[in-house]
């Protein structure tokens, strides 16, 4: 147990993602209501909550791909206290350009590409050669075309994709489709990586296995985890913090333990089952 | 003096809203439920045009009465839309429902090709002159010089087929069934909608209300030609997009508000440019609120 | 499904399209001499007609259902195998060269302009492919960049004595220009407003062509464009449409090389992406407006260029060449060839510009049945005649 939580916390830094009081209205639905969060250089964190609860939204709100009605997103990359720098209404390019990659609840890759096009796709925020160097294909594009083949490549092989390299990324198991879009993440090289429902139609072999990746990518890459899921066991056994919400409203946080006893969150998960049997 | 000039663009550039409008509600609705551009439509409302015209020439040389052969004509104009609009949607759109977006718009501009020559080759590419079906009414005359009797006839059907549209879509069944497929397909599938009839009764009501602009707007300029859908349709999508699209009381307004400046521009300034002019206000409204005056501004579900 | 059946529902779309096309395709009205002509003979035809293409419709529609289920990469076509085996390339490449050296040697002028004719349009193809097939983006409008450059050249010719090669990039930077001017503001905005706005823009573009006479001479256009120049000497009418010809090959062969670099950089990659998916594409760093931008203003460039190259080999422009059609037809080289491939939109090019040529009888169909391949194309054949086939990459594993 004692590897898996490792705190590299020092009282002289900023966390790496803050979020303070962030609200997020669609017309007269709040979807986020006054959300604080926050996490450390190097820490797992779960979102969780029952559907609908406003968790893709939250993360959309700090991707960039909707703007908050109110609040404020803080990131910091290395968690130094005076290099911090609100991100709020950023384009999700930019977003990404600063360190934050995501994968998506419902799988979106690049259908007419290949696995390996997928994850140099991802290399975009990391390159640069535009429209002259594409034509002159000098030695600067040579190298940079060289350096993000091998890169994805080697992304592909870290992730236990390396098998799939010139296949159409349609064509592969789901697993290992979500699979890809963490390895597509990887590759803009964030310091925060924010996973919605990873486990989300995997077998538990296939649930096992993403457990590990993601301690691996934390524990050797040095990346920090966001992570949304239901799956209760993963995320008890992976995160060090919890963040619970229902109805777009922070019921609580605190470590897998206090979270496991807790009665409000008891409570709204209940409260979900009961709604279903009403319902039906 | 001054202020007839005024109600005349006034009263003009209504008329010419009218009929946009009852060609963007075509526009409108379509988008609001496949979201698709359907940029046939136009050809719709000049093949409703062209059958009215066939239709009301046999009657009339056959020696029928002039009501009748408003009637059967204008009926005939519609259903002939009705079914070609069905057709259309059968032949072009629906194998590409789960096709990118690009490929059905490509459809689309075949469709719209298609249709305009087949119209060309099959009749001819001359103006041909359509008879003024509206008779003058005796009531009507002290006001006509500001409103004339064909203007008059327009408007009034355009108010009388919104009400008769706005009553289709909030109490039918056929109309909460075209409004539930608009927010969510796959939810009105699932609770039992059929959405292949739903698609198809939009295109039939969209054909509809555009045959009866295609009569209407044939009668009042007097010729018609198989060209004729191709600007109208464009303008009527602005008016759409000015609108809101996927409104349909953002299509009637947006409509308006297009037919007033077109009619004031063309008044005051110049007519020169009077085609370019709505394109420029297309520009304009995308860049400023490209999601027009009564058009919700979507966020993309992700 | 038994033959009965089927051929009961053929026989149900033969009665409902006669019934559909009964008063445009049967009756003709003669408003000037009060008379009625019914052609009865087209009922007939649409009905047979109708019964046997329904039966090839419904066919199609099941086997492309069929087919859809397979595996999506499965088998090459036989063009796209030759393409990509060194050994049939490179002798074709070389084929293909010799003909194109001494193709205005052996045939004549007049068959010389067509092709240059032709050539222009595969130039127009490729260019309108860039922003169709690799970005995605739909733009009606092409022709109006057509024209931007054709009256560049015209115009500055007329009133500064521009020469044709320094016109060349002139023409092509300020369709550039103009697309940007008008891409900005739209690209932003979903995919299909970009459509008719750039439909709008090239009627706008035509309008004032024709109404504004100050400027563009309207209707009646600028006569006397020189031919391009060959280092000041004089040449022959032959030997400058021997000339010309040799020069749109290069251009050509130009647009190709530079299209294929493109297409496997990172911008053309990023294209591809956004094409697949713009919101993953911004999630992975891509500046969605930016990029399309890009492809954009390049598309416009090509088709600048093109227009220059037109006006000096036509010496007369007016508006009349420069309308929706032609923006038509240069969409349908590349849907018919296959969006995003290069060679595909070659072929597309050529077949559509030629044919009409050789097939004069043809020409009044020439329209519609432009109509109907674009529909066909994209029901039965997405991917055009030669489908784009994605490079693989190499690496060391
Ligand atoms: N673009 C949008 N427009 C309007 N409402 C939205 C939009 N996106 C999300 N919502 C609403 O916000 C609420 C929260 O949705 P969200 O997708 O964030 O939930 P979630 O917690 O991710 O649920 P799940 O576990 O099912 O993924 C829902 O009621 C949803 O309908
Ligand atoms: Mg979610």
């Amino acid at each position: 147990m004692s590897v898996r939580h490792i705190s590299l916390r020092s009282d002289n830094m900023k966390p790496i993602l803050e979020v303070k009081n962030m609200t997020m209205d669609f017309g007269g639905l709040r979807a986020i209501d006054s959300v604080d969060l926050s996490i450390e250089k190097g820490q797992i964190v779960a979102l969780i909550g029952p559907n609908g609860a406003g968790k893709t939204t939250f993360f959309n709100c700090i991707t960039g791909i909707y703007t908050p009605t109110s609040g404020d997103i803080y990131i910091s990359p290395n968690g130094e206290s005076d290099k911090q720098e609100r991100i709020n209404g950023l384009k999700p390019n930019i977003v990404t350009r600063k360190g934050l990659a995501r994968t998506f609840q419902n799988i979106r890759l690049f259908t007419s590409m290949t696995v390996l096009e997928n994850v140099m796709i991802g290399c975009h925020a990391v390159t640069k050669v535009g429209i002259m160097g594409a034509i002159f294909r000098g030695i600067k594009t040579k190298t940079e075309e060289r350096f993000i083949v091998e890169k994805s490549y080697s992304i592909l092989e870290k992730i236990g994709l390396a098998k799939y390299v010139d296949e159409l990324a349609v064509n592969l198991p789901y697993g290992a489709q979500r699979r890809l879009e963490i390895a597509r993440a990887l590759a803009t090289n964030p310091f925060l990586l924010l996973l919605d429902e990873p486990a989300a139609g995997m077998n538990p072999q296939e649930t096992m296995e993403l457990d590990e990746l993601i301690l691996r990518i934390r524990n050797t890459e040095g990346i920090s985890i966001l992570l949304i899921e239901h799956d209760m066991k993963l995320v008890m056994s992976l995160s060090e913090k919890i963040y619970v919400v229902d109805y777009g409203r922070k019921i609580a946080e605190g470590t897998p333990e206090e979270i496991r006893h807790n009665s409000v969150v008891i409570k709204a998960y209940l409260g979900e089952e009961i709604g279903e049997e009403c319902d039906a | 003096m001054d202020f007839e000039y005024f109600t005349q663009l006034f009263f003009g550039g209504l008329t010419r809203g009218s009929i946009y409008a009852l060609i963007a509600l075509g526009y409108t609705m379509v988008y609001g439920i496949i979201e698709l551009i359907n940029f046939a439509h136009g050809e719709i409302y000049m093949i409703g045009a062209f059958t009215g015209l066939i239709i009301s020439s046999v009657l009339t040389m056959m020696g029928m009465p002039t009501l009748a052969v408003i009637i059967l004509a204008g009926m005939a104009a519609i259903i002939y839309s009705c079914a070609y609009g069905y057709t259309m949607e059968k032949i072009a759109y629906k194998p590409l429902r789960n096709a990118p977006r690009l490929s059905a718009l490509i459809s689309a501009i075949g469709m719209s090709l298609f249709l305009q020559n087949y119209v060309l080759l099959a009749q001819t590419s001359d103006f041909l002159p359509f008879p003024s079906l509206v008779p003058e009414f005796k009531f009507w005359e002290p006001y006509s010089h500001i409103l004339t009797t064909p203007e008059l006839m327009i408007l009034s059907t355009t108010v009388f087929v919104m009400i008769l549209l706005t009553f289709l879509i909030k109490f039918t069944k056929i109309g909460k069934a075209m409004r539930a497929t608009s927010q969510d397909k796959i939810m009105a599938s699932l609770l039992g909608i059929n959405v292949d009839q739903v698609i198809s009764a939009t295109f039939v009501v969209g054909s509809a209300t555009a045959a009866i602009g295609g009569i209407l707007i044939a009668s009042h300029i007097g010729q018609i030609n198989f060209y004729m859908g191709f600007i109208a349709g464009i303008k009527a999508f602005v008016a759409a997009v000015l609108g809101g699209i996927g409104s349909i009381p953002g299509a009637v307004l947006g409509s308006f508000v297009l037919g007033w400046t077109e009619s004031f521009f063309t008044g005051y300034i110049s007519s020169d440019y009077e085609d370019v002019f709505a394109f420029i206000f297309l520009v304009v409204i995308l860049i400023f609120r490209p999601s027009g005056i009564l058009g919700r501004s979507q966020t993309q579900k992700v | 499904m038994t033959a009965k059946h089927e051929i009961r529902k053929s026989i149900i779309a033969s009665i409902w399209f006669m019934f559909l096309t009964f008063p445009i395709m049967v009756i003709k009205v003669n408003t000037v001499t009060n008379t009625i002509e019914w052609r009865w003979y087209n009922m007939a035809l649409v009905g047979i007609g109708i019964f046997f293409l329904s039966m090839l419709w419904r066919y199609l529609l099941k086997k492309k259902e069929e087919g859809g289920k397979k595996e999506k990469k499965a088998g090459l076509s036989l063009i796209q195998r030759l393409l990509q085996e060194k050994q049939f390339a490179l002798p074709g490449m070389v084929i293909i060269a010799v003909i194109t050296i001494i193709f205005p040697h052996i045939f004549s002028m007049y068959q010389t302009n067509i092709m240059i004719s032709a050539l222009i349009f595969v130039m127009l193809g490729l260019g309108l492919n860039i922003v169709i097939g690799l970005a995605g983006l739909l733009v009606l409008g092409y022709a109006a960049f057509f024209a931007v450059g054709a009256y560049a050249y015209a115009l500055l010719n007329l009133h500064y004595g521009v020469g044709f090669w320094i016109a060349l990039p002139i023409g092509g930077i300020l369709a550039a220009l103009f697309g940007i001017l008008l891409g900005y503001p739209v690209l932003r905005l979903r995919g299909d407003y970009l459509a008719i706005v750039t439909l709008g823009f090239g009627e706008i573009i035509r309008l004032v062509l024709e109404n504004w006479n100050e400027f563009s001479f309207g209707p009646s256009g600028i006569k006397n464009i020189p031919k391009p120049g060959f280092f000041g000497i004089e040449l022959s009418m032959q030997a400058t449409t021997i000339y010309i010809f040799y020069i749109v090959v290069l251009l050509v062969v130009f647009t190709i090389f530079v299209i294929n670099r493109l297409k496997n950089s990172r911008i053309g990659r990023a294209w591809t992406a956004l094409k697949d998916d713009e919101i993953a594409s911004q999630a992975m760093g891509i500046d969605k407006a930016k990029t399309k931008l890009r492809a954009f203003a390049l598309g416009s460039t090509w088709a600048g260029m093109a227009g220059v190259v037109f006006a000096a080999k036509t010496t007369f422009i007016n508006p009349a060449s420069f309308t929706l059609w032609e923006s038509v037809i240069i969409l349908c080289t590349v849907v018919l060839g296959g969006m995003g491939s290069i060679a595909g939109v070659i072929a597309g090019a050529l077949l559509l510009i030629l044919l009409p040529e050789y097939m004069r009888d043809f020409g009044e169909f020439r329209m519609i049945t432009f109509g109907a391949v674009l529909i066909l194309m994209m029901i039965f054949r997405p991917g055009g005649m030669i489908e784009d086939v994605r490079k693989t990459y190499k690496f060391e594993k």
